[in-house]
């Protein structure tokens, strides 16, 4: 697998999975003994690696995802909550690789939608009452579009508006990497550094 | 007249570069931690062929996967060994000070960052591990950051940042006896949820909060991320100047009192407003266990499990009666009936040297009917802990003595619970499979994680602690 690169997210048309629950925190997203693999290797087979498996190793039927009709899914539908929990980026990195592009939820754990739109995948934001209706639309349909210039998500004959941070979103749409915005500000971060160490010479570790 | 200020205000505003025209601040980061699950913020680093702008203000520790038992052998696992070997290639290569494997300051990053005086009041410290905001116990912004986060402070030495909201949390009133932080923290997620300080700045303040030790205060911090809060922190104090004087990397002589005389004026203004403001009775909190698999799953300890059909919203049923089947529990089951398999005593939550004399003070003179781990939260704690005797406290009531780190808090490094298995444990997270695959985690206190070891039941402390200090 190649490096990963931004790419822009505009409009998505693809099939789409409902997972009822509340609070999937990112341990079931990506379990911990995955965590050593490097990105390079892919870790689409990780995302919720013990949801989708028994203990013996076989596909659980019942786990939305294992439905032989959801394959090639680009759309999540969460309920509340989702990605809380640990920082890890793998949590990302398994959905993007799996070929989600777009989590919807009524809330996402803060860290979670950083990493997020650091990897291009679009964390969504609708109300419970929207949520209700997506999830159910969604079995019915099994696809949903996402666009994100107008931040709509549509499934059959229903479409709600959703919320992201503007900030974020305008990064989605162009396929910004946060260290090309920051390149520009390079003169002002030495500026600022010099000063700030003659204002707080404390901070700097003392030598032991 | 100028503005009054919170806290986190003062602390925000010198670490902001500048604020784009999109709402996000560039913020100048004082101290960035790394550890060996960092190794893909490197990774990028050289994708990109560049260097680590300040290594001097980046520090290495190794705790995620390290072993806790035969640290004179090499580690066995080649996956694991070539984690450790890892971190030490990163930082050697970049410059970066790592208290590795084999250095006698060892331990977890959020005990030993403070431990070191690495961690003082006044900064901004990020780490990539979502239990950084501890650090916020002596009166810094500290935030867990992802991997792509963890390259760009790498290489910048800053990160974005929307500023969050306020939030205080008080807590006046007294703890009663056996209670402590841990007791509070549970007690505010419980309260609040475990997305409710989503978006916030969390300040904790009250009677309650000033009383506590720097030790209570670091473990109420480090659950601010179970609250959904972005960071965790309480006003720095005498207490807090005294915790921080003297330590290695702390400042010294004349520039720690110019630094005390600027961390003076850090706590909130007596009329700062605040986003939202919660309050809680410390004289009305219970000793509390975790139920379910979610931390805000939390009752006091004379509570019985909840019953998913006496819940009005049929979500939240499912999620109750799900959260049962995977725990092994039946609906209205007295919580002192639940029986448990072994203890962990450890972790960046509850490791540090008063967590272990607390345990310990239940211990002593008794014997555990479960087997038990207990990891220091570093390896000076454990030479303390040693010194005071408390190793033989631990090792005479049945429990296994060990070396520190992250260890089965989430099992990097093999210590797991084994599937099935239900485990007393003072860690931060009762997620489905957290301490292992199959894995059932009840939340504690260290005192009621030794009183269930006693029991080999969830257990009240309060009863075991009459006679004793």
């Amino acid at each position: 697998m190649q490096q990963f690169k931004m790419q822009p997210f505009r409009k998505l048309d693809g099939v789409a999975v409902s997972l009822r629950r509340d609070n999937v925190d990112t341990d079931q997203v990506i379990p911990a003994r995955y965590l050593k693999v490097p990105r390079a290797e892919g870790l689409g087979d990780t995302l919720f690696r013990d949801l989708r498996y028994d203990a013996a190793g076989n596909l659980r039927p019942e786990f939305p995802l294992n439905d032989p009709a959801r394959k090639g899914v680009s759309v999540l539908i969460g309920r509340k909550n989702f990605g809380v929990g640990s920082s890890r980026e793998a949590a990302v990195y398994a959905l993007v690789d799996y070929g989600i592009r777009c989590v919807v939820a009524t809330s996402f754990g803060d860290i979670f939608a950083g990493n997020a739109v650091n990897n291009g995948l679009v964390a969504a934001i609708v109300t419970e009452e929207d949520i209700e209706k997506l999830l159910s639309a969604v079995e019915q349909t099994g696809r949903a579009e996402v666009d994100l210039e107008e931040q709509t998500i549509k499934s059959g004959n229903y479409v709600v508006p959703f919320t992201i941070d503007a900030a974020r979103r305008t990064r989605l749409l162009n396929g910004w990497d946060d260290l090309d915005l920051t390149a520009q500000y390079k003169s002002q971060i030495a500026a600022f550094a010099a000063k700030d160490e003659a204002a707080r010479p404390w901070a700097v570790p003392a030598s032991t | 007249m100028t503005q009054p200020l919170t806290l986190f205000d003062k602390l925000w505003a010198p670490h902001e570069i500048l604020k784009a025209e999109n709402g996000l601040s560039l913020m100048w980061v004082d101290r960035h931690y790394v550890h060996e699950g960092s190794f893909q913020g490197f990774d990028k680093v050289e994708a990109r062929g560049e260097k680590v702008a300040r290594p001097d203000l980046t520090f290495g520790i190794a705790d995620h996967y390290v072993p806790t038992h035969a640290r004179n052998l090499p580690i066995a696992d080649p996956s694991l060994a070539n984690m450790v070997r890892q971190i030490q290639e990163n930082t050697a290569r970049h410059g970066i000070m790592l208290i590795g494997l084999d250095d006698p300051r060892q331990g977890i990053v959020h005990v030993v960052g403070p431990e070191q005086g690495l961690t003082i009041p006044g900064l901004l410290i990020v780490c990539g591990d979502s239990h950084t905001a501890t650090h916020g116990a002596l009166g810094s912004i500290a935030i867990g950051i992802g991997a792509s986060e963890v390259s760009h402070v790498l290489l910048t030495q800053t990160f974005w940042q929307k500023k969050p909201k306020r939030m205080r949390v008080t807590v006046d009133g007294k703890c009663g006896p056996g209670i402590g932080a841990k007791d509070i923290a549970l007690s505010i997620i419980a309260r609040i949820g475990t997305n409710g300080a989503q978006g916030h700045a969390v300040e904790y303040a009250g009677r309650a909060i000033r009383a506590l030790t720097m030790e209570g205060r670091l473990t109420l911090c480090n659950l601010a991320i179970e609250a959904g809060a972005r960071t965790g922190m309480v006003a720095p104090d005498e207490t807090t100047y005294a915790y921080v004087k003297g330590k290695p990397f702390a400042p010294k002589g004349a520039e720690f009192d110019r630094a005390v005389a600027v961390w003076q004026q850090l706590p909130s203004d007596p009329d700062a407003e605040f986003d939202t403001e919660v309050s809680l009775d410390a004289n009305a909190i219970a000793p509390v266990v975790t139920w379910g698999t979610s931390p805000e799953d939390t009752l006091p300890i004379d509570g019985v499990v909840p019953d998913p059909a006496l819940l009005d919203d049929p979500a939240r049923a499912q999620q109750v009666q799900g959260a049962l089947d995977y725990m092994g529990l039946t609906a209205r089951q007295k919580l002192t009936d639940i029986r448990v398999d072994r203890v962990f005593i450890g972790s960046c939550t509850n490791a540090r040297i008063e967590d272990l004399r607390s345990a310990a003070a239940v211990l002593s003179g008794r014997k555990a009917k479960v087997p038990g781990l207990v990891s220091a939260g570093s390896t000076l704690v454990k030479h303390q802990a040693e010194q005071e005797g408390l190793d033989k406290i631990f090792t005479e009531a049945g429990l296994t003595w060990a070396e520190s780190g992250c260890s089965m808090c989430l099992g990097l490094n093999g210590d797991i619970v084994p599937p099935g298995e239900r485990c007393a444990s003072t860690t931060n997270r009762n997620f489905r499979g957290r301490q292992g695959p199959g894995a059932r985690t009840h939340l504690m206190s260290p005192a009621m994680v030794a009183a269930a070891a006693v029991s080999g039941h969830l257990a009240d402390v309060r009863p075991m602690l009459q006679g004793r200090a």
